[in-house]
């Protein structure tokens, strides 16, 4: 019978697929956006499953809220990138040092 | 195995393996299309755990805008992709090892904290129980917009600052475009559009200049 670990384990594994591929593609900002949403697919997962398992609905709400912020940053982000590639003509992450920061 | 523990199988692992394509495809439209691939199968887990209304709202929001998104993005952009994978290997060490410090951590988290009988206590204090013998949409919408009305406001201002946040990084000014400007039209009156120039009357006077190549041919 599948359980809570079940679910919980596959989170984990999306979660450090997204941490491994942020490390993984460090030069390319694009991938380093996907990584971030498996990452929110993961505490998604998470949520969800933690909800059925309880019987509470408020973890789908809350879900259903990370969604909501996941949606937001993907546009934020890429409006940013295509911005930076408008000026700068490239999106390699070591190029992207305009506030000396 | 029940059919129900079948798909959960099927669906964690094409989940787990598209998502790890997802990190280490070289074309980068690849990489989409296996997130697309990823978010179809974690959909499915939602199905799996009576989670309809979410499930199909990550298709929708997911595949539909995000993907879609970052798809339009990556052909748009003119990037020499292969230049950005250098150093991929020599990064792999250091993400290896603190990918497993991470999962090393959660698991042994999840496992002292969840896996025990008993985890989960029974008599447990719910913020919103799951109500019987109505649709999961359903259920969701009663507590959405009563309870949970001020997040969810919250949430509408939070789609609507990043929508006006995007289109105003976005929009560009050329400087060469003329463009209408009402206000400036309809302030324009009879004193400011016209000029009045006395032409003196009296015939018709080549200039010299003009008068002077005339008579050179």
């Amino acid at each position: 019978m599948i359980g809570l670990g079940h679910y919980l384990t596959v989170a984990a594994m999306l979660f450090t697929l997204g941490i491994f591929g942020i490390f993984l593609n460090r030069k390319n900002v694009i991938v380093i956006l996907m990584s971030i949403e498996l990452m929110l697919l993961a505490v998604n997962i998470n949520l969800v499953a933690f909800s059925s398992f309880l019987g509470d609905l408020a973890g789908q709400v809350f879900a259903l809220f990370v969604l909501t912020v996941a949606a937001g940053e993907a546009a934020i982000g890429l409006a940013i990138v295509v911005v930076y590639f408008r000026n700068r003509g490239s999106i390699a992450v070591e190029d992207i040092n305009l506030m000396k920061g | 195995m029940t059919l129900a523990a079948a798909f959960f199988y099927l669906f964690a692992a094409i989940t787990v393996a598209s998502a790890f394509k997802v990190i280490s495809a070289k074309n980068p439209v690849h990489a989409v299309l296996y997130l697309i691939l990823a978010f179809f199968n974690a959909a499915g887990l939602f199905v799996l755990l009576g989670a309809e209304f979410l499930a199909m709202i990550l298709v929708v929001v997911y595949v539909g805008a995000v993907a879609v998104l970052f798809l339009f993005v990556v052909m748009m952009l003119d990037v020499d992709f292969a230049q950005l994978r250098a150093g991929f290997m020599k990064n792999a060490t250091l993400g290896f090892t603190v990918g497993m410090i991470v999962l090393a951590e959660i698991v042994f988290f999840v496992a002292t904290q969840f896996l025990k009988p008993g985890a989960l206590p029974a008599g447990l204090v719910r913020a919103a129980p799951i109500p019987q013998g109505i649709t999961n949409t359903e259920a969701l919408g009663r507590v959405l917009y009563t309870k949970y009305v001020y997040f969810f406001q919250g949430a509408g201002l939070i789609l609507l600052v990043a929508m006006i946040g995007a289109i105003v990084l976005t929009l560009r000014h050329k400087p060469n475009v003329r463009r209408q400007n009402i206000s400036e039209q309809n302030a324009r009156t009879k004193s400011t559009a016209m000029d009045v120039i006395k032409v003196p009357s009296g015939g018709y006077n080549i200039p010299d200049k003009a008068a002077a190549k005339v008579a050179a041919e």
